[in-house]
């Protein structure tokens, strides 16, 4: 039982990651546009976070805990942004193909997260690793009484508080994608741009801001990885870039629905960290229980081309440049 | 009717060019793109070591090409990323996103491995070379296939399959690096047949690479021929350009795209097969090391055409090289390499868009012409 608990709490913490990246990257994907920079969206938002409370740290013994969390939030969110704003240039004024320019920028930014993060210290004047632990101990504050509540409770009240934020801004995107009017803008600029156009929609509008908004919603995932997965310090082993390819996958699972992208993030991260709770494996063994998530992921992506089901179908113009005299 | 026209007219107007554009203002607007992004990298180099930026040239090209041994080292990293770039275009001109090269290349190297470790007092030199290269292709195109039958069937979403497809490989590599531990407990396969040396390519003209040059040159005639002047190949390019004209035509496109799928895995698995034989001569879960997404750049930006991609593999590779070194000289990690990589190719795409398109600022004159037209 402790270990289901334990599995399960283990799958949140993984799920809660990609379900940023997943949520940010549906919003893009609504207005056309497939962003496979996601992973390096997602280093961008956890380096320059990072480095962010890192300076600020630096330069002043005693942090402020609030202000820490504010600095790394929107440092995290605007270097996001900005990793959004570089693809949406490219691919709506340029108009340079999608997947290429996504993993040029996935390449771009994995290249500056692992140089900064590695070097940041030394270049700073430090020795060693880069390491935020007051930061870090904020965002892995819990609920002060989650201790002494039952075991279930306490671990599903225990989380820092990015991870109920994760679902809360999932089910946000969920209901302003099809509960408002601006959603719907959204999602006809995302099926038919020509049209949206006609309709008087500012299809160039609506694609910016949902890839730049998007993107910095995906880069909040990296941020979280970085000061509650990896506890303040920066890994380098490319950890962050697995896991925002596991969240362009989410998109495709939850059928552009980021509320049922929540559990399916849940149950990656768990399907990831099942073979630490097996009992008994060799190291050979637990190699091919890693590959869990990815054949799982292989399978959904097949059952879902077969089944063709309409409500699950991509939007209509998703990866397709739009260019108003070409009709 | 002038107040009229002020608004008639934005102020930037972009169509398409009508007339084919000349190839010599095409080259010119893509090495203007190339210089600006080389002299913004040169501008960060210079922000964070704070050295002259034409000494960071000199810099990278002496790690480059300094020595003859780290120029044939350039050389055969640089007819690595050729062979892939060669795998990965046949897909992407038929607009199928093979990102699972790097998978189709442990997979290749898994093969030679296999056979450096558990053949090697069996062949000689010569068969030996051949199973390899023959099991290579197979392990490789199979892994390229996978993704291909689905698509071709069910219309399934590649670009994740072959993605996925990456992550089982790595762990499928992991587990044969488990096998294969040498010396145990040391989580590394080490360097198979150091003293007898089969299975490592042998010596041409006494350079250790010459084979890896010869292999990869060969290829890129034989890509070129097959892509422009065969029938498969045409194939391959209807399908890409629209999917419908290619039905009308009565091609058979499921099995165009298998077929495609399966070249493009082959290609990829020998490319694991060179580095595998032809250079580490050891097998880990990092022998395709992001290459197979720094080919897919190559690819594109050469538009597949494989005498372009030779041109940009030297370039990105010295790039790489010379990246290393600044970075090894001041302490640094070499991941600025990629940073760099990143901007040469943001710049490089975006100046795509003046080639294909024509941009108009509004000015008086054509507010004449108009208003003479009205």
């Amino acid at each position: 039982m402790s270990e289901l608990i334990a599995l399960l709490q283990a799958g949140i913490m993984f799920g809660t990651v990609i379900l940023y990246g997943s949520t940010g990257e549906t919003l893009a994907e609504k207005a056309g546009n497939l962003n496979l920079g996601v992973p390096g969206i997602m280093y961008l938002g956890g380096i320059v976070g990072l480095m962010g409370v890192f300076f600020y740290e630096m330069n002043n013994p005693e942090p402020n805990k609030l202000l820490c969390i504010i600095i790394a939030m929107t440092c995290a969110f605007l270097a996001a942004v900005l990793g959004g704003l570089i693809f949406s240039f490219l691919t709506i004024t340029l108009r340079t193909n999608q997947i290429v320019t996504g993993l040029a920028l996935t390449i771009f930014a994995g290249g500056f997260a692992n140089f900064f993060g590695g070097s940041l210290n030394r270049l700073a004047g430090g020795v060693g690793q880069i390491s935020v632990a007051t930061t870090s101990a904020a965002f892995r504050a819990s609920l002060p009484f989650a201790k002494d509540l039952p075991p279930v409770l306490a671990m599903l009240l225990g989380f820092g508080f990015m991870v109920y934020l994760a679902v809360a801004v999932a089910l946000f995107v969920d209901w302003f994608i099809n509960r408002t009017s601006i959603g719907l803008n959204l999602r006809a600029v995302g099926e038919n741009p020509g049209t949206a156009d006609a309709a008087g929609i500012k299809v160039m509008l609506y694609k910016y801001l949902a890839t730049c908004i998007g993107a910095g919603i995906s880069g909040l995932g990296g941020l979280f990885y970085v000061m509650d997965y990896t506890k303040g310090t920066w890994d380098s082993d490319g950890g962050i870039e697995r896991l925002g390819w596991l969240a362009v996958a989410l998109v495709i699972f939850s059928g552009w629905k980021p509320r049922k992208g929540i559990w399916g993030a849940y149950l990656f991260g768990m399907l990831f960290w099942l073979f630490f709770y097996i009992p008994d494996l060799t190291r050979r063994s637990m190699e091919l229980f890693k590959m869990l998530p990815y054949l799982v992921t292989i399978i959904v992506l097949v059952v879902v081309s077969m089944r063709r089901r309409r409500e699950n179908e991509p939007p209509a113009g998703l990866g397709i440049p739009y260019f108003r005299e070409e009709r | 009717m002038t107040t009229d026209l002020k608004h008639a007219e934005p102020f930037i107007r972009i169509s398409k060019r009508g007339v084919p554009f000349p190839v010599w203002k095409a080259m010119s607007i893509r090495a203007l793109a190339l210089l600006a992004a080389l002299v913004l990298c040169a501008v960060i180099i210079f922000a964070i070591v704070k050295l002259n930026p034409l000494k960071v040239y000199v810099a990278m090209f002496e790690g480059a090409f300094g020595t003859n041994k780290r120029m044939w080292v350039t050389i055969r990293d640089m007819m690595m990323l050729l062979c892939i770039a060669l795998g990965l275009a046949p897909a992407f001109k038929m607009r199928f996103w093979n990102i699972g090269a790097e998978g189709q290349i442990l997979l290749g190297g898994i093969a030679s491995a296999f056979c450096m470790i558990h053949l090697s007092g069996y062949l000689s030199t010569l068969p030996m070379m051949l199973l390899m290269f023959v099991l290579s292709i197979v392990a490789g195109g199979i892994w390229g296939l996978i993704p291909g039958v689905f698509k071709a069937k069910w219309g399934t979403n590649e670009t994740l399959f072959t993605l996925m497809m990456n992550y089982i490989a790595i762990q499928l590599t992991a587990y044969f690096v488990a096998l294969w531990e040498n010396p145990i407990g040391s989580n590394t396969v080490g360097v198979s047949n150091a003293r007898t040396k089969i299975g490592w390519f042998p010596e041409l003209f006494g350079q250790a690479y010459a084979l890896n040059v010869i292999l990869v040159l060969v290829l890129t005639v034989l890509m070129f021929i097959y892509l422009r002047y065969s029938k498969q190949g045409y194939e391959i390019a209807v399908v890409g350009e629209s999917l419908n004209t290619a039905r009308y035509a009565a091609m058979n496109v499921p099995k165009v795209i298998m077929r495609t799928t399966f070249i493009s895995g082959a290609v990829c698995g020998i490319a694991g097969f060179l580095a595998v034989s032809g250079a580490s001569h050891t097998i880990s879960t990092s022998t395709a090391g992001g290459r197979g997404f720094t080919a897919i750049i190559v690819a594109w930006l050469a538009k597949f055409n494989p005498f372009a991609m030779i041109l940009i593999s030297a370039l990105l590779i010295f790039l790489d090289k010379g990246a290393i070194e600044i970075a090894s000289r001041y302490n640094l990690n070499n991941h600025v390499s990629n940073m760099l990589m990143g901007i040469i190719l943001f710049f490089v795409m975006g100046s795509e868009f003046f080639i294909d398109y024509q941009v108009k600022f509004r000015s008086g004159k054509q507010k004449e012409v108009q208003a003479c037209r009205n």
